[in-house]
């Protein structure tokens, strides 16, 4: 039986280079860093006080008082999905909406509800919001995603760390190829540059702690990397079964292949050395895909700069790909926007897509001496990708073990 | 003491902070939910931020009977003065 094509007819973002996909692009384009110095009083006695904020306010674009009902996950995630929405020309063409599902993913949830709240309930139990519980549920976002147009499909949440937004990608491709949608919202959402991820991630070791030069922290690939930058935002691709798409004569950025999704089976937050579990995401991608190595001409590596993880996913890309991996262009937005945790695979695949349909690569920044163990073929400045049929792979790995690889292709 | 009107007014800043209604339409002849769509959730919010405004208790068990603007302003008048 004939797989389902499933396209992409839509975009929408907001990063730490921009409140919407064009500023976003252009910033990556341009190896522009949106890293900087934060200045809270809240962060005044912790170990790593750099991030990579949204560069918008979502508070300045959502109505007031809906924007107190969302936790910044939402008000993020619903910012980019109206963008997403806009762009793919779906308001008022009659779409069935209970045609119409959403994936939309978080790797931690409505963490600033949570927290406020208890603060709250030390002062004064009555002080907790009666929607503290539907704002800090890990499902707010996807739900206040589906009340905003409407979805009567499937509204999903896959929580998997870091690899939640390529997973929700995932599903929103399983939703259409098992006929259960026609059109589904899926991406990932993350709003957590706050003083307790700062200090556990600090605890764990896992972020950069180049607080002097911000800008020159997230250096995925460097032999001089330290660990990552956290960043927020979100990324929401309307993803489209083909022949929906064509009947409404709607425009087609990319395709989507398949995805691949596995586990490493071997630590909570250390991923694998011998890179196999990543290899198997990748393998499976190409294998829903029906593509091979040498179709991949570009790979968006998940790269978050540290020490071990970079070397684990260009391991797994050299046994995935094997010599085609010379020819697959490779980059890591991450050296400009940050970790967006939950929300780094849906706005990397959003990256993808453009760099096949704009046929061009963004560069790695502060890559100023290649790691030796890395064996890709990274793209320091932008680079352009052939004419014709080609495709690339998006990789998400998160804590838990959790790897997702989406194969995209031009259409 | 406050006055009749200075609690109305105060309430319908209240109310329009938590469920964004126009002040003006918040009226003494006005109904919650028929009228101004407050919901339930959106009441609970604006029932604390009125107890902490005019320095009252509004038990859980009075809110039901606070249909109408009118009503709300009266009891928070009573409460005061009691």
């Amino acid at each position: 039986m004939s797989k389902t094509r499933v396209v992409i007819t839509g975009l929408g973002a907001t990063t730490p280079l921009g409140g919407d996909v064009a500023s976003s692009w252009e910033g990556l384009l341009a190896g522009r860093s949106g890293a900087r110095r934060l200045t809270d009083d809240w962060v005044q006695n912790l170990a790593v006080q750099i991030a990579a904020p949204v560069v918008v306010e979502p508070t300045e674009v959502i109505e007031r008082v809906k924007a107190r009902r969302l936790d910044r996950n939402a008000q993020l995630a619903v910012v980019a999905a109206r963008e997403a929405w806009a762009d793919s020309g779906l308001e008022g063409s009659g779409l069935d909406k209970e045609r119409l599902g959403v994936a939309v993913a978080s790797g931690i949830g409505g963490l600033h509800t949570t927290l406020a709240n208890y603060d709250a309930l030390q002062n004064n139990p009555r002080r907790v919001s009666p929607l503290a519980i539907p704002m800090l549920m890990p499902n707010s976002s996807a739900a206040y995603v589906s009340l905003e147009f409407g979805a009567k499909a499937g509204v999903h949440t896959p929580v998997s760390a870091c690899a939640s937004g390529n997973e929700a990608i995932a599903l929103g491709l399983d939703q259409i190829r098992l006929g259960r949608a026609d059109v589904v919202l899926a991406g990932g959402t993350e709003g957590a540059i706050m003083a307790l991820p700062l200090a556990a991630f600090s605890q764990m070791m896992a972020l950069s702690k180049r607080n002097d030069e911000p800008e020159r922290a997230s250096r995925p690939w460097d032999a001089d990397r330290d660990g990552f930058l956290l960043g927020e935002g979100a990324g929401i691709l309307v993803l489209e079964s083909y022949e929906h798409a064509k009947a409404r004569g709607a425009k087609i950025y990319a395709e989507i292949a398949g995805a691949g999704i596995s586990a490493d089976g071997h630590d909570i937050a250390q991923p694998d050395p011998t890179g196999s579990g990543a290899r198997r995401a990748m393998e499976r991608a190409l294998s829903e895909g029906d593509l091979t190595p040498a179709d991949i001409k570009h790979i968006n590596a998940h790269a978050t700069s540290t020490p071990q993880g970079d070397i684990a996913e260009s391991l797994a890309i050299r046994l995935a790909l094997g010599k085609a991996a010379d020819d697959a262009v490779a980059t890591a937005p991450k050296s400009m926007i940050g970790h967006l945790l939950g929300a780094a695979g849906a706005v990397e695949s959003i990256a993808t897509v453009l760099a096949l349909h704009q046929r061009v690569v963004p560069p790695t920044i502060n890559v100023d001496k290649l790691d030796d163990q890395i064996e890709l073929d990274v793209a320091t400045e932008q680079r352009k990708l052939a004419d014709g049929d080609l495709a690339a792979l998006n990789n998400s790995f998160g804590f838990g073990g959790h790897n997702a690889a989406i194969a995209f292709k031009t259409v | 003491m406050a006055s009749t009107e200075e609690i109305r007014s105060d309430l319908a800043e209240i109310v329009n902070e938590i469920a964004g209604i126009p002040v003006e339409d918040v009226q003494l002849d006005k109904s919650f939910t028929d009228d101004l769509d407050v919901d339930s959730l959106s009441m609970v919010e604006v029932v604390v931020a009125a107890e902490e405004k005019f320095d009252v208790k509004i038990p859980d068990d009075e809110v039901k009977n606070l249909k109408t603007v009118g009503d709300a302003v009266a009891f928070i008048e009573r409460a005061q003065n009691g």
